[in-house]
């Protein structure tokens, strides 16, 4: 019999060339061919071409002594150094730039993008200005204007322009104070992670019981306010000496502040506590006000300076006040000023204790140039300056795609909860902006870890200068050199997107 | 039936809005000053601009040289933006080292390419596949012509000579444009079901997006003489041309494979059930959708190497920025405190008008394919 089951037939024969898997085949073969005859061919022609310049190849002169100079190493760095260790220099000088530049950029972005969707016009439009007008301009004549246009101008070192907290700025860079801290000084850094890790221990304890039982326990509670008092107490105790002895200079200023501080923490104790912390806030805000503004502002008359300062002061004293008079009670209200206590408080007692010093080696300015303290080479401080700024732009705008992706729902149902603004943002809002902010920010951060190679066209020496550059020109093994470079930038990206893909599994929406 | 007289016939008149919700005292009280934080707020960035904008302003305009001026006028302690060395170096700025009696030749492509690609972004103009095709390909034949010379009696200019703004829209108008086929061929390489052709591409895409621009602008500067025969010269601008041009394909890639990725899995299953063959399938159906969605990206990513075409400093090649760098450095005639300072904020200038005229016009095909899908 011919009859043959339906299903078990084979596939219809087509002629050989059309099987669309035997097509597959043929094309990976045929470019897997061209690929490996490219690369044959490229490997021949560069052995031809050293050949005929007389250059030897391998990785060996990694162990030869490079014998040129970097001009800032934070690694142990002489003439005598190997090319390995020229390699470490360069990718801690990337790291460094990097990290500082993410840090800031990180700030200023989210502040800048937040502020991009304010609804006060004015700082809107700023936002939007700052944003439009950084990210369309290269960052390399970003950086070309920091260091060429700004600090190369700066004034020589005997005209070097003085910074607070002993700083100087000039046209060698800035020089700051440099920590010098003794042996002791090791358990005040025990202490500060200790403390850490003691407080985000307490901090989640407490936000759990907060979520079982809807209040925060009263082990907490009452350590909480005793901390609230004694941090208003230094708040106010600080912003008065500096207030009457720089505003009023007097001569007895310590002990009358010590007792209005007194008096203002103690009033932050009953229920006068909204008068208390609302003056406080004055208090502050006139002296931070009037620095500020007295810095900007230096041609108007400080009485001018000072009756602004003490209206915007005023503004701000009203706002806490209101919000003071209209917060819930003390066991709804996270414990914040307990953990800034235990976080600054027990390693100040260890300092304390211990007798360890914390000397600052400030530099100070001799006949031809500093001594002493921490110079900051113009490149780096270009270098770091230009990325943050322009990285700042990326990231504002990245924050701001984030929050607009939350569904305007969400806003509106926290709203119709009755939540405050603030408690909307931080509860509802941010939590899942951050999920839409998360990943292009990675990549903004590694983007900025690249771009930190434009370093080399203003002199920093950070890895492409150092290994592309300088180690190219020294050994003339240039495929080594840029193949090493290339493989720690892979590096870097593969382990951010490894973290990236982690992050992403952990918070994907878990749907039914 | 009788009349009912106290439902009324025609509808009250609307009246007008209440007076505290319209004027600019309700604009102000509603965008300025709703909260006392918002009043602070205001306060504090009206005192911003106020600290800002006059010396500012001062410097650009009010304090600086105009275009006439003399470098005298520049070296005084109180004058502002040296606008005279700007206009007096503007032709080296804009064609570097081109002879002079030349310079009707890339006049002609700048005409060229602005009457080409005007009417090519104005959605309402007809003819826009021969309008495309005579930029994309007509366009760049007659350019390299005009501009290289050497045929129909024209003075040979090597590329050496070429610089300036000039370098800067060739390097970043050929990279957009041939990063863009090559791109859509790497995405769909990474798409591909076929493994070797897949783990190129991914490792192709993969590698670029995790260097920087300049090693990449590097190893075609340095490493692409070493790999070609011996005896070989590579230009020196095709160099920056191959890089840039790689290197942004990488990034089209990716960005094309999130359109892809975008198009419903029964557009490309329906495309098949009609017996298209896989470039056909591409071409009339999955592609013209997934391009679509990637405008906006393939813009931006434009922009992105606008901006990144001034790496080719790095590398020795002229383009805008190394002209007003090496001006700003070398030309001892105009040596004023304020010099350099107006050297980039003139190139910054430049390179701002070109990126944000592009974002603002990826922002209006953003709007023109959107409408079906807002809220």
């Amino acid at each position: 019999m011919t009859t043959r089951e339906m299903g078990h037939d084979a596939a219809p024969r087509v002629s050989f060339f059309n099987d669309p898997v035997i097509r597959g085949i043929i094309y990976q073969v045929v470019v897997a061919v061209i690929l490996i005859g490219f690369i044959f061919w490229i490997v021949g022609n560069t052995a031809a071409n050293l050949a005929a310049q007389n250059k030897t190849n391998g990785f060996d002169f990694l162990w030869k002594t490079a014998g040129f100079d970097i001009s800032f190493a934070l690694l142990p760095w002489s003439r005598a150094s190997y090319y390995w260790e020229a390699l470490l220099v360069g990718i801690t000088n990337t790291l460094l730039v990097a990290f500082i530049g993410i840090v800031f950029a990180t700030m200023l972005g989210f502040t800048i993008g937040v502020a991009r969707l304010s609804s006060n016009f004015i700082v809107a439009r700023l936002a939007a200005v700052y944003i439009e007008t950084i990210r369309n301009i290269p960052l390399l004549l970003q950086l070309f204007f920091w260091y060429f246009a700004v600090l190369k101008t700066m004034p020589a070192v005997r005209q070097s322009i003085a910074l607070p907290f002993d700083s100087f700025i000039n046209q060698r860079g800035i020089m700051v104070p440099r920590p010098t801290p003794d042996q002791e000084f090791g358990w005040v850094m025990v202490a500060i992670v200790v403390a850490l890790i003691v407080a985000g221990v307490i901090g989640g304890w407490a936000a759990r019981i907060r979520t079982r039982t809807g209040r925060y326990p009263v082990q907490i509670v009452w350590p909480g306010k005793l901390a609230d008092a004694v941090v208003t107490f230094l708040v106010a105790f600080v912003a008065l000496v500096v207030l009457l002895g720089v505003v009023f200079p007097i001569a007895s200023f310590v002990p009358v502040s010590a007792i209005v501080a007194a008096a203002v923490a103690l009033g932050s104790l009953t229920r006068y506590a909204a008068i208390a912390k609302a003056a406080l806030t004055f208090f502050v805000a006139f002296v931070l006000c009037n620095a500020l503004l007295g810095f900007m502002f230096s041609w108007v008359p400080s009485l001018m300076v000072s009756l602004i300062s003490a209206l915007i002061a005023l503004v701000l004293g009203q706002v806490v006040y209101s919000n003071t008079a209209n917060r819930p009670p003390s066991d709804a209200r996270f414990p914040l000023a307990l953990l800034v206590l235990i976080i600054v408080g027990v390693p100040a007692l260890v300092y304390w204790l211990t007798g360890a010093t914390l000397a600052f080696e400030v530099p100070v300015l001799e006949r031809f140039n500093f001594k002493g303290g921490l110079q900051l080479p113009p490149e780096f401080v270009a270098l770091a300056f230009g990325l943050t700024i322009y990285t700042a732009s990326f990231i504002a705008e990245t924050v701001r795609a984030g929050i607009q992706a939350v569904n305007r729902g969400q806003t509106e149902a926290a709203q119709s909860l009755g939540l405050k603004d603030g408690d909307r943002l931080r509860l509802v809002i941010v939590p899942q902006a951050m999920r839409v902010i998360i990943p292009p920010l990675t990549s903004q951060y590694l983007n900025l870890t690249k771009n930190s190679s434009l370093g080399a066209a203003i002199g920093y020496p950070e890895l492409f200068n150092v290994f592309g550059g300088t180690s190219i020109s020294q050994s003339g093994r240039a495929i080594e050199c840029m193949a090493i470079i290339m493989v720690v930038y892979l590096t870097f990206s593969l382990i951010t997107s490894a973290i990236m893909n982690w992050y992403n599994a952990r918070v994907r929406l878990v749907e039914r | 039936m009788t009349d009912i007289t106290y439902v009324r016939p025609s509808l009250v008149e609307a009246r007008p809005a209440p007076r505290s919700t319209t004027g600019v005292l309700a604009w102000l009280q509603k965008n300025l000053f709703a909260t006392p934080t918002d009043a602070v707020l205001t306060l504090f960035g009206a005192l911003f601009l106020l600290w800002a904008v006059p010396p500012l302003v001062n410097f650009v305009f009010i304090n600086a040289v105009g275009i006439n001026g003399t470098v005298e006028e520049c070296r005084v302690e109180t004058a502002g933006a040296c606008w005279a060395y700007v206009w007096s170096e503007m032709e080296f700025f804009i064609y570097g080292f081109y002879d002079m009696s030349e310079l009707w030749r890339p006049n002609i492509v700048f005409a060229l390419g602005a009457a080409l690609l005007i009417p090519l972004l104005i959605p309402k103009v007809p003819f826009k596949r021969t309008n495309a095709l005579l930029l994309l390909i007509v366009f760049p034949v007659i350019s390299y012509y005009l501009l290289a010379g050497g045929v129909f009696g024209l003075k040979p200019m090597p590329t050496e000579k070429w610089g300036g703004l000039l370098v800067t829209l060739i390097i970043s108008a050929v990279g957009i444009i041939v990063s863009f086929p090559l791109g859509i061929i790497l995405a769909l390489g990474r798409q591909s079901k076929m493994p070797v052709i897949k783990m190129l591409c991914i490792g192709f895409i993969e590698l670029v997006r995790a260097v920087p621009l300049i090693t990449i602008l590097f190893m075609a500067s340095i490493m692409l003489p070493l790999f070609m025969p011996q005896g070989t010269t590579v230009d020196k601008l095709l160099r920056a041309l191959v890089g840039v041009t790689l290197f942004s394909a990488a990034y089209v890639a990716e960005i094309v494979r999130g359109g892809l990725q975008a198009i419903p899995r029964g557009q490309y299953e329906a495309a098949a059930s009609l017996g298209l063959s896989y470039w056909k399938q591409m071409y009339f159906i999955i592609l013209p959708q997934a391009l679509k969605h990637v405008i906006p990206g393939i813009v931006n990513n434009a922009i992105a190497l606008f901006k990144d075409t001034s790496l080719v400093y790095i590398v020795g090649m002229k383009d805008l920025l190394e002209a007003v760098k090496t001006k700003n450095d070398t030309a001892l005639e105009w040596q004023s405190g304020n010099t350099a300072t107006t050297g980039y904020l003139f190139a910054a200038a430049v390179f701002w008008m070109f990126c944000f005229s592009m974002s603002r016009y990826s922002m209006f095909m953003e709007r023109r394919l959107n409408t079906g899908y807002k809220r």
